[in-house]
């Protein structure tokens, strides 16, 4: 089986995302990683390096800059019928292009794939993670999403595999990027980060998260946000864990001042460790937390920050 | 300008969903049933288009059985024109809603389509942007504020490390995400008015669609649950627990 994995890459490195669905892809079949964007040489030199990856289709044009999914979606159907299986990752920018490939295709399309059963049959998550599907495909074609936080990141080869510069295909015309704000951090990010602390609600006001920095300075930490904290205007949106939001599952998970509604549980509840600071025994946090601290969490916060020093 | 919202009527999004126990699905009887939250913010954008003097009609389309009659009106209580269901009790998968939306946009020539990003029970997310590939119109998905014009759209989206703007042609497809508004509640005058507005009912053969599934479910599972972890006294503690019994940190 041939399978077409596309990448996500910022020009230069392959995102970690791509590393984890590159191991989804690894049990279905050969792979074959396609770099598309403007100016992404480099991305395309280190996709080659990715351990699983037999080939590089590199596709460079301006008019991929800003990976606009009708775009990216004329591209993917035009390789489409020398692969068996095509996956992305299931994030902003799979969730976005993957569904008008499939429809282009005319056979269905598969969403946060956690667990590859067989080249046809997939589980994933519906209802917020509530319940696990097993479906099976009987298209000639499965379209993937996978769910980055379920696989490991592929690892490194020493050789590198062979790169095939193809032409680009027609421009959407009809969708124009206009601009893009986007918060740079200098933390890990949220979906391969090992230790995530989340505020809450109980955060009160925006400021109060510079606590948070504190704690995750002290651990190599990124920083979430509940849905609650985001809506309240704490912290920006792309800081949002949970079911509508993003999916985590980190080593250790701190939850400060969130209750535990169980759209929120739904982005974090496969973390290895998951810590729980609420000022309400009764929160539903607790109930999946591994260690719960009942207590003020303007006290426990930066008591946490001593004691880590 | 004609706006067509599709709805879809799923179990109430604060309901802790029970799977049954043969495996074969979710407990469904007795189950507080709502509109899918998203659909009820595409429904609030399409009214307040509405009232802000671009759009002249909002057409409000639910596929599924019967019953979704009454999200429909739920719609039409919020402030939507009048409604069409197209009645099946069979459980159709993204592609076929694609292709029955389809249809009833062609046939009623809509230059704008705003649907919820995604459903809260099958949480597939791709309706939208299929029926953008059908139609071959551009999309903006997961939109967080929409400016309407005559002739083209300027979209923001929330993209994973913050916000994208596009503008994007007419006729265009959008998906709500969350924050693109606060749905109103419909008041009881409303509730009243709407059981008078227009409610078309059709079937999937009439708009001859084939809406066969090509994915079957072979069985809906319970997840691992976790266990109930301990409650530490002081954050001491906690800190030791984290670095010789869970060794995380």
């Amino acid at each position: 089986m041939n399978i077409l994995v596309i990448a996500e890459h910022d020009k230069i490195a392959i995102k970690e995302v791509t590393l984890s669905t590159i191991t989804a892809a690894r049990e279905l079949g050969a792979i074959t990683l396609l770099i598309v964007g403007s100016d992404c040489n480099a991305a395309a030199s280190a996709g080659a390096l990715i351990k699983g990856v037999k080939k590089v289709l590199h596709v460079d044009d301006v008019i991929y800059k800003h990976q606009i999914a009708e775009t990216i979606a004329t591209l993917v159907v035009s390789l489409a019928s020398e692969y068996s299986h095509i996956l992305a990752s299931a994030t902003a920018s799979g969730r976005n292009f993957m569904p008008r490939v499939a429809a282009l295709l005319d056979v269905a399309q598969i969403s946060d794939v956690i667990k590859i059963e067989s080249t046809d049959t997939f589980v994933r998550p519906i209802y917020a993670g509530n319940a696990l599907a097993t479906v099976q495909s009987s298209d000639a074609i499965k379209v993937l999403t996978v769910r980055a936080t379920s696989f490991q990141a592929a690892g490194k080869s020493l050789l590198p595999a062979p790169i095939e510069c193809l032409p680009s295909t027609d421009n959407f015309s009809k969708t124009i990027f206009i601009d893009e704000v986007l918060r740079v951090s200098e933390r890990p990010e949220l979906a391969a980060a090992k230790v995530v602390i989340s505020g809450g609600r109980g955060m009160a006001k925006g400021e109060n998260f510079t606590m948070l920095e504190e704690v995750a300075d002290k651990l190599g930490a990124a920083i979430g946000a509940s849905r609650a904290a985001v809506d309240a205007g704490f912290v920006a949106n792309d800081m949002q864990i949970g079911q509508t939001g993003k999916i985590v599952a980190p080593e250790l998970y701190i939850a400060v001042g969130i209750s535990g509604a169980i759209q929120h549980l739904a982005g974090m509840k496969e973390s290895k460790v998951i810590v729980a600071i609420n000022n309400d025994e009764e929160a539903p946090i607790f109930q999946i937390a591994d260690y719960g601290l009942v207590g003020d969490l303007f006290d426990a916060v930066p008591a946490l920050v001593k004691e880590l020093t | 300008m004609k706006v067509i919202v599709a709805v879809k009527r799923v179990i109430d999004h604060n309901v802790k969903v029970r799977v049954k126990a043969d495996n074969s699905g979710i407990e469904t009887v007795n189950v507080k049933m709502s509109m899918n939250p998203f659909d009820e913010i595409a429904v609030e954008e399409a009214i307040r288009l509405k009232e802000s003097g671009f759009v002249t009609e909002v057409i409000i389309v639910s596929i599924g059985n019967k019953q979704c009659q009454e999200t429909i009106r739920t719609a039409l209580a919020m402030g939507a024109d009048r409604g069409i269901l197209v009645a099946t009790d069979q459980e159709l998968q993204p592609l076929a809603i694609a292709k029955l939306l389809q249809c009833i946009v062609d046939k009623e020539s809509a230059d704008l389509i705003i649907l919820g990003k995604q459903s809260v029970d099958m949480d597939n997310g791709q309706t939208g942007q299929m029926l953008a590939a059908l139609l071959g119109w551009g999309q903006a998905t997961f939109a967080s504020k929409i400016e309407l014009s005559e002739d083209y759209l300027n979209v923001t989206r929330e993209v994973d490390s913050g916000l994208q703007s596009l503008k994007i042609s007419l006729p265009a497809i959008i998906t709500a995400d969350l924050r693109l508004n606060d749905p109103r509640y419909a008041s009881l005058p409303n509730i009243m008015k709407a059981k008078r507005k227009p409610l078309a009912v059709i079937t999937p053969a009439e708009l001859d669609v084939d809406v066969t599934p090509s994915l079957k479910i072979l069985q809906i599972c319970a997840p691992a649950s976790r266990t109930m972890g301990i409650k530490v006294s002081t954050v001491t503690d906690l800190v030791d627990k984290l670095k010789n019994e869970a060794k995380v940190i």
